[in-house]
C-alpha cells in the first residue's frame, strides 16, 4: 500500500512539466471536437468526387468576375498603380487617407502568416503544381476584390462626426434595399457571424499558432499557452488598453519587413538561378499532372486554391470593411487600388515562399521516377527535415543564410500581430452590426478575441488550419451571392468612370 | 503695386519673430502678408485600420484647432499693425508645401523662423529652412 503511495506520488512528481504540455492537449482536443462538424460542412465534395464544393464556389466566383467586367484586373492594374502614386489626388484633400494608405492597411490585414506558412503547407501537400493555381487564383482573385471594395465604398454608411463604417454587411442591407432584392438582412447577419468567427480563426488563431511555431524552432519547444499568453496581453493592450504606440510601431515595421522577406528570396532564388528553369517546369508539370502528391493534379488544384483564397482574402468579404474606411468621391476607385492587393499577396510574396521551398529542395523526389515521395502518415510530401508550416518555410530559407531564421521569427510575430489587429477590427466591426455599439459590448468581443489568441498558439495546426479555412471560406458564401447580385451596380460605376477617364473629365493633377 | 510676402507659421517663439520682422518689412514697404500654416503630413505613412476610420474626423477637428488657436490671433496682430493679411492651412511637407504657395499665390518672399538647432538632430532630419534656402522659387528670409 506504501509502495503504491510512494509511486503514485512520484509519478505525480513526473507528470509536473507534463502537466503544462497537458493544457495543450486539453485545449487541442476539445478545440478539434468542438468545431469538427462545421470543418466537414465546409469542406465537403462534391457529390461523386473529391473535389471540395467551397473551393469551387470560389473558383467560379472569381472567373465569374473576372470575365463580367472584362479582365479589369490587367486594364486597370497601370491606373491602379497611378492612383497609389496619388497622381489623381487632388492636393487639397491633403491630410487625408490617401490610396497608398488605404492600401497598405489593408494589406497588413491580408500579409501574414497565410503567406509564409500557408504556402508551405500548400506545396507539402499539393507539391510544386499547388504554386500554379496559387498564382492563377490570385490573377483571379483580383476582380473578386475589385468588386467587394467598390461596393464596400459605395453603401458605406457615413455619421454625423464623420467617421465611416463599411463592409458586406452594408452593401448587403443598402445595396439589396435599393435593388429592391429581399434577404439582404439575413445575408448580413450570416456574414457578421462568420466574420466574428474568422477573425477568431484565419485572423487571430492561425497567426499565432504559426507564431509559435516559428518560436520554438529557433528557441527550443515550450508549451504554447506561453506564446498565447504574452501575445493575447500584447493584444489585449492594444485593442482594450488603447496602447497605439505598439499599433503604430507595428504598422511602420510592417511593410519593412515584408520588403527583407521578399529581397531575401529573391537572392537565395538568384544565388540557384540554374534551378529556377527546373522550378517553373514542376510548377507547371504538377499542375497538370500527377507528380505523386496526394490527390493528383486535382490534389495540386484544391491546395493552390485553398491557400490563395486563405491568403489573399478575396472574395471573403475582409477588405472591403478596411477599404470603406476611405474617403473618395468616386467608390470605383477604391476598387481599382484594391485589385493589386491579390497581386501583391499572392503572385508575388506567395510565390516567392513558394519558389525558396522548391529551389531550396526541401520536397523530396524519388530520383528514379522523378516522383514526390509521401511522409509515414501519406498526406504529405516528405520534407528533409520532416518539417511542415511555417517551420518549413524557416528551413527553406535557412538553408541559404543560417540566421536568417531568426529574422523570420521577428517577421513572423510581427506579420501576425499586425493581422491580428486587423482582424480584431473586423470582428469588431462585424460584432457591433449585429449587436450595436456600446462600450461593455465591445469589450466582451475584445475579450473573447484575446482568449482566441491563447487557443490558437496551444492547439496543433491541423484543427487550427482547418477551422480558420472554414470560417474564412464560410464568409465567402454570404459575400459571393451578394457579389453576384449587386455586381451590374459595380459595372455601372466602372462604366461612368472609365468613361469619365477618357473624356478627359478625370485628370491627373501635376 | 503691393507685394505678398509668405511667412511659414508654426505658434514657435522663432515663428513669432519672423512675423513681427515681415510685419516691419511690409510696414517699411506697404506689402502684404499671407500666414501659411503647414501641418506635416505624409500620403505615404502606413496606419491602422481605426487610425483610417478616424482620418476624417481627426482631420477637422486638427484644422480646426489650428485656424483658432494659431491663425486668427496672428491676424488681429498683422492687422492691428495696419497690414492686409490672409492665411492658408495646408497639409504636406513643410518646406515643399511653402514653396508650392509661394508660387501659387505669385509671392515675393518667403520669411520662416529658425529653430536654431544646430546638432545631430538637424543633420539626419534636415532642417525647413535649410531646406527652404535650397529650394524656394523666391528669395527666403531666415529670422534667428
Amino acid at each position: 500500500m506504501k509502495t503504491r503511495i510512494t509511486a503514485a506520488a512520484l509519478a505525480a512528481l513526473a507528470a509536473g512539466p507534463a502537466a503544462a504540455q497537458g493544457i495543450d492537449e486539453t485545449v487541442n482536443q476539445v478545440f478539434a471536437n468542438s468545431t469538427g462538424w462545421f470543418v466537414s460542412l465546409i469542406f465537403s465534395n462534391f457529390p461523386g468526387t473529391t473535389f471540395p464544393w467551397i473551393v469551387g464556389w470560389l473558383v467560379v466566383a472569381a472567373s465569374v468576375f473576372t470575365l463580367y467586367f472584362g479582365f479589369i484586373q490587367l486594364r486597370a492594374f497601370g491606373h491602379a498603380i497611378a492612383l497609389v502614386r496619388g497622381d489623381y489626388s487632388d492636393p487639397n484633400d491633403a491630410g487625408e487617407v490617401s490610396h497608398f494608405q488605404a492600401l497598405t492597411t489593408a494589406l497588413s490585414g491580408t500579409v501574414g502568416l497565410g503567406n509564409i506558412a500557408g504556402v508551405a503547407v500548400a506545396v507539402s501537400i499539393g507539391g510544386p503544381g499547388a504554386t500554379f493555381w496559387m498564382i492563377l487564383a490570385g490573377l483571379l482573385g483580383m476582380a473578386a476584390k475589385f468588386t467587394e471594395c467598390t461596393l464596400g465604398v459605395k453603401y458605406r454608411n457615413e455619421y454625423a462626426d464623420g467617421t465611416v463604417s463599411g463592409g458586406p454587411m452594408y452593401y448587403m442591407v443598402k445595396g439589396f434595399a435599393e435593388r429592391g432584392l429581399p434577404g439582404g438582412r439575413i445575408l448580413a447577419v450570416m456574414f457578421a457571424i462568420f466574420c466574428i468567427l474568422g477573425s477568431f480563426g484565419g485572423g487571430n488563431m492561425f497567426q499565432a499558432n504559426q507564431a509559435h511555431a516559428q518560436l520554438i524552432n529557433v528557441m527550443g519547444d515550450y508549451p504554447g499557452w506561453i506564446t498565447g499568453v504574452v501575445m493575447a496581453i500584447i493584444v489585449f493592450l492594444v485593442i482594450v488598453g488603447g496602447l497605439k504606440s505598439i499599433a503604430s510601431v507595428t504598422e511602420k515595421i510592417v511593410p519593412f519587413m515584408a520588403a527583407l522577406y521578399v529581397g531575401t528570396a529573391l537572392i537565395i532564388i538568384g544565388m540557384n538561378y540554374d534551378m529556377i528553369g527546373q522550378a517553373f517546369q514542376q510548377i507547371f508539370a504538377g499542375a497538370f499532372t500527377n507528380d505523386g502528391v496526394v490527390g493528383g493534379a486535382i490534389g495540386a488544384l484544391i491546395q493552390g486554391f485553398r491557400r490563395a483564397a486563405f491568403s489573399n482574402e478575396a472574395g471573403i468579404g475582409s477588405a472591403a470593411i478596411a477599404h470603406s474606411a476611405v474617403r473618395t468621391k468616386e467608390p470605383v476607385t477604391e476598387g481599382f487600388v484594391s485589385l493589386l492587393e491579390p497581386f501583391i499577396d499572392t503572385v508575388v510574396i506567395c510565390t516567392m515562399t513558394a519558389l525558396v521551398i522548391i529551389i531550396t529542395g526541401q520536397l523530396i523526389s524519388d530520383p528514379t521516377t522523378g516522383m514526390f515521395v509521401l511522409n509515414e502518415a501519406g498526406d504529405q510530401i516528405r520534407t528533409v527535415t520532416g518539417n511542415t508550416g511555417v517551420a518549413l518555410t524557416s528551413d527553406a530559407f535557412s538553408s541559404a543564410f543560417g540566421w536568417f531564421r531568426y529574422i523570420l521569427v521577428v517577421a513572423v510575430v510581427m506579420f501576425a500581430f499586425s493581422t491580428m489587429i486587423s482582424w480584431s477590427y473586423y470582428g469588431l466591426k462585424a460584432w457591433t452590426f449585429l449587436f450595436g455599439e456600446g462600450q461593455t459590448k465591445e469589450l466582451i468581443f475584445k475579450i473573447i478575441f484575446c482568449l482566441f489568441v491563447v487557443i490558437g498558439a496551444s492547439a496543433s495546426l491541423g484543427p487550427v488550419i482547418d477551422f480558420s479555412d472554414a470560417m474564412i471560406f464560410a464568409m465567402a458564401i454570404p459575400n459571393i451571392i451578394a457579389l453576384y447580385l449587386l455586381m451590374p451596380v459595380v459595372k455601372a460605376e466602372m462604366n461612368r468612370y472609365l468613361g469619365r477617364l477618357k473624356s478627359g473629365d478625370i485628370r491627373k493633377y501635376e | 503695386m503691393s507685394r505678398k510676402i509668405v511667412v511659414g507659421f508654426d505658434g514657435s517663439d522663432a515663428s513669432i519673430r519672423a512675423l513681427d520682422f515681415a510685419i516691419s518689412r511690409a510696414q517699411a514697404q506697404g506689402d502684404n502678408i499671407l500666414i501659411a500654416h503647414v501641418l506635416e503630413w505624409s500620403p505615404y505613412s502606413f496606419l491602422t485600420p481605426s487610425e483610417v476610420e478616424e482620418r476624417h474626423r481627426r482631420r477637422k477637428e486638427e484644422l480646426q484647432r489650428a485656424e483658432a488657436a494659431i491663425l486668427t490671433p496672428m491676424v488681429k496682430r498683422v492687422e492691428d499693425a495696419g497690414i492686409p493679411c490672409a492665411t492658408t492651412l495646408r497639409y504636406g511637407h513643410i518646406a515643399e508645401t511653402l514653396c508650392r504657395i509661394a508660387k501659387d499665390e505669385g509671392a515675393a518672399m518667403i520669411f520662416i523662423g529658425r529653430m536654431g538647432d544646430s546638432g545631430f538632430a538637424s543633420r539626419i532630419f534636415g532642417s525647413v529652412a535649410a531646406t527652404l534656402a535650397q529650394v524656394a522659387p523666391v528669395p527666403v528670409v531666415i529670422v534667428p
